[in-house]
């Protein structure tokens, strides 16, 4: 006795409740272990479904179990025997690895190690972006509506003869008719054609002809007075102008791809701007990204060229910042969008440039901008000469001044992959309190 | 009749239902099984996976640890490290087997055979699952934990109930009976109590006992409904020394609610219902796969399927069967399919053809060539530790070169104490099956004490087997699991089993 079902077309995912109650159970656990892989990851990969591996601290189910390497005796029977017979010793393994992996055959227990599953790329980057956030997406002119869109507003008794809708008018039109009685245009060809048939007849009834006659007249007036299409019936569609605030932000990436910005350096800055990137990318639907790259002149690029192409010559930073006020004032009116940046650079640029970058920032940029990110990326060694904030190249030294003046503007160095990820929290975090500090 | 069944790998229903029918007269007629009318169902790679993460049972309550193997399992099939069962099957009645979709069909005559004959006979017909499971009621039953879970998360908070399922599941393995038959559990007699008792507290509410202090009302309304099963709380007397630790601190904690206890009642039913299985690995894998490789060949025998199916068929048994050495990278332990397998083949074998030496080991049925009658006999009246204590033969032994060595904690080195020559057969065969009684590798932990006119401390003892200690990593957490669901101080003490206690 048999008896088949095709179940394949049942609802899939039964486990997702249970997959959901253990992330939420693992969460931190997860969250770090996010974080960790993103340090050693190349940016162009990591947001793909990848598998984490955490440690079991918060997961481990813990059951009571023998521990043989604590004391007592017991016995094992392995397969495959090749040399040994009766009597033989074999030394154990250093204490720790005691049992290896060959356990008794029916040990079902977890093992210690580290759990590793695969997490889906919107869990991943959910995670990764908790509690990120560009500092506030808030502007004075976010607050005093600047803009407005047309809206559908149902329908209206005038209007423009281009908006009426049809479809309401002639319904309405029909209602109307059939309540007011209006009389067919059949009814009418009918006592017409009667009152012809009664006039031709022999004798004429005459008293049937008056009525006929009376009849038809009365209907005619009717149709008069009660006309096909009356403009009460007529419907517009309405519009209405709705206040939208403006919520568009720009963010302008400034790179040096000069010769002095050797390929570490330019490795740094990519996954600098790689990251930012995507998490701009993500977090705000009506976003523009301008490239900027420079050397001694600055120009703007797609994004294919700002990471990937080459170029050398000199440095002159201020020709991004030259670049830049000439994009704002051309395409982002600043009533309407929201200003941010993020600069890298290794700190070098030409000698009294520096003085000029600063004057550009405090007089055109900054006042324009929401925030202004710098980002200096030094060796390793440099990091420990310049340990302190205060020390640095001209260019450093030029911008904490500006940082001095403006709580919007961040300076930050980085040396490598892994001082990235701890920077651009920072620099982004939900309050952005140090950073502005 | 040899006619062949199909020639390519592709399947359909009509297909299916023909393979069925062969698969079944071999089984039914030649083999002489008896089995539980079978459902098979179809399912896509998925609803494997989803089936997998709860103890491959088709309903199961929610708890993130099932999510966790959800999670690894599907890490582990997405990227091909591990390929998924063919197969699920389920011990109750209807037998359900799950087939994948993606099966060839020799893949689902396979399965057919292995699932829905194997395993079916076997759940059947052996005495621990003809005693202490309820084929009949388990899926009522899961339907029933399912929705009275999901209820009380609903009610109070899924950390609550979380809570006590952890705290359930860490002691699952010590949540069983393991001598007296569980009372039945049936869906309807306890949906109708829990209605009752929820009826009766909701006539007897009279917000003036609210007012009063204690907990008077709260006894009262229980042991309104107290019937054998049902003793909550101080009165009932405690039988101790008790086994199952879930069920002491169902019916005696002091702190925990009705609905917990009901969670608890349910989670110790889960494990009785598995435990059956974990005693019968071997046995039951054997069994099945003897099955399906006995199948298999008759049918091919009989012309009714292909040349390349059973070279295809071979091809994946032999990889099922398989045993890889103690040194190999990929041993794992003692596979149950290889061991199960070569043990009953082995019992054919010494039916049909003996040695002197089988003669000698296995005088009641060597030669005879009744061995399907001594297979069925052994299917339904044993479980691994016995099975193999009977009888493992000297030939499966050495095919498989088995040794067997011993570990004292205070020696440096392990000693080999026998291997598989005359001297050591028998000592082998013992100390292996020692390996698969429950009782020798799970730890023997037992509720002996609840001082509950005092401090209400409730005192536990591991009887230590062969003075091995229980590892203290999770001893500490297992017991702060069992304080949560006391209420109170909760000590575990350990006895030597030579220790007169």
């Amino acid at each position: 006795m048999v008896n088949f079902i095709d179940r394949r077309l049942n609802p899939k995912g039964k486990s997702l409740a249970n997959r959901q109650r253990f992330i939420r159970r693992a969460r931190a656990e997860i969250r770090e272990a996010v974080q960790k892989t993103l340090k050693d990851r190349s940016v162009a990969d990591f947001a793909k479904n990848q598998k984490i591996s955490i440690p079991t601290r918060g997961t481990k189910e813990p059951r009571l179990r023998h521990d043989p390497s604590a004391g007592g005796e017991h016995e094992r029977v392995l397969p495959g025997n090749k040399d040994f017979i009766e009597g033989d010793q074999i030394k154990k393994p250093r204490q720790g690895e005691a049992g290896g992996r060959g356990k008794d055959a029916s040990s079902s227990g977890e093992g210690e190690d580290d759990f590793s599953f695969s997490l889906s790329q919107d869990e991943i980057l959910d995670l990764f972006f908790e509690d990120l956030e560009l500092p506030d997406l808030v502007k004075t002119s976010l607050k005093d509506i600047s803009t407005t869109r047309w809206r559908r507003a149902g329908l209206t008794t005038s209007g423009s003869p281009n908006q009426v809708n049809l479809v309401r008018t002639m319904r309405n039109a029909f209602g109307r008719r059939l309540a007011m009685r209006r009389p067919k245009p059949e009814e009418i060809e009918a006592l017409k054609a009667e009152l012809a048939v009664c006039q031709l007849a022999e004798p004429v009834d005459g008293e049937r002809v008056r009525v006929l006659e009376e009849e038809i007249a009365r209907l005619e007036h009717r149709r008069k007075w009660v006309p096909f299409l009356d403009p009460v019936d007529v419907r517009y569609n309405a519009f209405e102008e709705q206040p939208t605030p403006t919520s568009r932000a720009v963010m302008f990436c400034l790179m040096d791809v000069s010769g002095s910005m050797g390929e570490r350096e330019k490795d740094l800055a990519k996954r600098f701007f790689m990251l930012l990137h995507l998490f701009l990318k993500r977090r705000y639907q009506r976003l523009d990204i301008v490239f900027i790259r420079h050397t001694h002149e600055a120009q703007e690029v797609d994004e294919q060229a700002f990471f990937y192409s080459r170029q050398s010559g000199g440095t002159i930073v201020s020709s991004a910042l030259e670049e830049m006020k000439r994009i704002v004032h051309e395409r982002y009116a600043t009533g309407e969008w929201n200003i941010y940046a993020a600069q890298a650079s290794d700190g070098y640029t030409q000698t009294g440039d520096a003085t000029r970058c600063v004057e550009m920032l405090n007089q055109d940029l900054m006042p324009i901008c929401q925030y202004f990110a710098y980002i200096e990326i030094l060796d390793e060694r440099e990091m420990e000469v310049f340990s302190s904030e205060e020390s640095g190249a001209e260019l450093w030294r030029a911008y904490r001044t500006v940082a001095r003046d403006w709580k919007n503007f961040a300076t930050k160095r980085i040396a490598k992959p892994q001082d990235i990820f701890p920077v651009f929290r920072e620099l982004f975090a939900r309050e952005g309190a140090e950073a502005r500090g | 009749m040899s006619q062949l069944l199909y020639t390519g790998s592709e399947w359909d229903f009509a297909l299916l239902r023909n393979v069925f029918s062969a698969i079944e007269d071999v089984a039914l007629n030649d083999l002489k099984l008896d089995v539980y009318p079978n459902q098979i169902e179809i399912i896509s790679s998925e609803q494997m996976l989803d089936a997998y993460s709860a103890h491959g049972m088709p309903l199961m309550y929610h708890h993130w640890s099932f999510g966790k193997i959800f999670a690894r399992e599907e890490a582990m099939y997405s990227k091909g490290w591990q390929a998924l069962a063919y197969e699920i099957v389920i011990n109750s009645n209807p037998c359900i087997a799950y087939l994948m979709e993606e099966n060839t069909a020799t893949m689902q005559a396979l399965v057919m055979a292995h699932a829905c004959f194997g395993h079916n006979h076997f759940f059947k017909n052996n005495y621990l699952f003809r005693q202490w499971t309820n084929a009949e009621a388990i899926l009522d039953y899961l339907a029933f934990a399912k929705k009275y879970v999901s209820a009380c998360e609903e009610k109070y908070g899924s950390d609550q109930v979380e809570m006590v399922l952890d705290a359930a599941h860490a002691i699952m393995e010590q949540g069983v009976f393991r001598y007296r038959r569980p009372p039945r559990p049936s869906r309807v007699q306890r949906e109708e109590r829990l209605r009752k008792r929820m009826q009766y507290e909701e006539q007897s509410f009279n917000d003036l006992w609210r007012t009063l202090p204690g907990q008077a009302r709260d006894m009262s309304a229980d042991l309104a409904f107290v019937d054998e099963d049902e003793a909550v709380g101080l009165q009932a007397p405690m039988n101790l020394p008790e086994e199952n630790l879930i069920y002491f601190l169902e019916k005696h904690s002091p702190v925990l609610k009705s609905w917990q206890r009901e969670i608890l009642r349910i989670v110790r039913n889960v494990a009785q219902y598995f435990y059956p299985q974990i005693q019968t690995k071997v046995m039951n894998e054997g069994c099945a796969t003897f099955v399906h490789h006995y199948i298999m060949n008759t049918l091919y025998d009989r012309g009714q399927i292909p040349e390349g199916a059973i070279l295809e068929f071979l091809h994946s048994h032999s990889s099922v069967v398989m045993q890889p050495g103690y040194d190999d990278s990929r041993y794992g332990g003692i596979n149950p399919y290889a061991l199960g397998f070569a043990m009953m083949s082995d019992i054919r074998r010494i039916s049909e053809d003996p040695k002197a030496e089988d003669l000698e080991w296995f005088p009641a049925f060597a030669g005879k060539g009744d061995w399907r009658d001594v297979l069925r006999h052994a299917w339904a009246n044993y479980r691994d530790e016995s099975f193999i204590q009977q009888y493992l033969s000297p030939k499966v032994m050495r095919d498989l070169r088995l040794f067997s060595i011993r570990d004292k904690t205070e020696e440096p080195a392990y000693t080999v104490s026998a291997i598989h020559n005359d001297a050591g057969y028998r000592k082998l065969r013992t100390s292996l099956a020692r390996l698969y009684d429950l009782s020798t590798h799970q730890p023997d932990v037992q509720v002996v004490g609840a001082n509950l006119a005092g401090d209400r401390t409730l005192l536990l003892r591991h009887t230590r087997h062969r003075g091995v200690p229980l590892a203290s990593g999770t001893r500490e957490a297992v017991l702060k699991h069992i304080r949560l669901l006391w209420g109170y101080d909760v000590t575990l003490e350990e006895l030597s089993d030579a220790d007169p206690s």
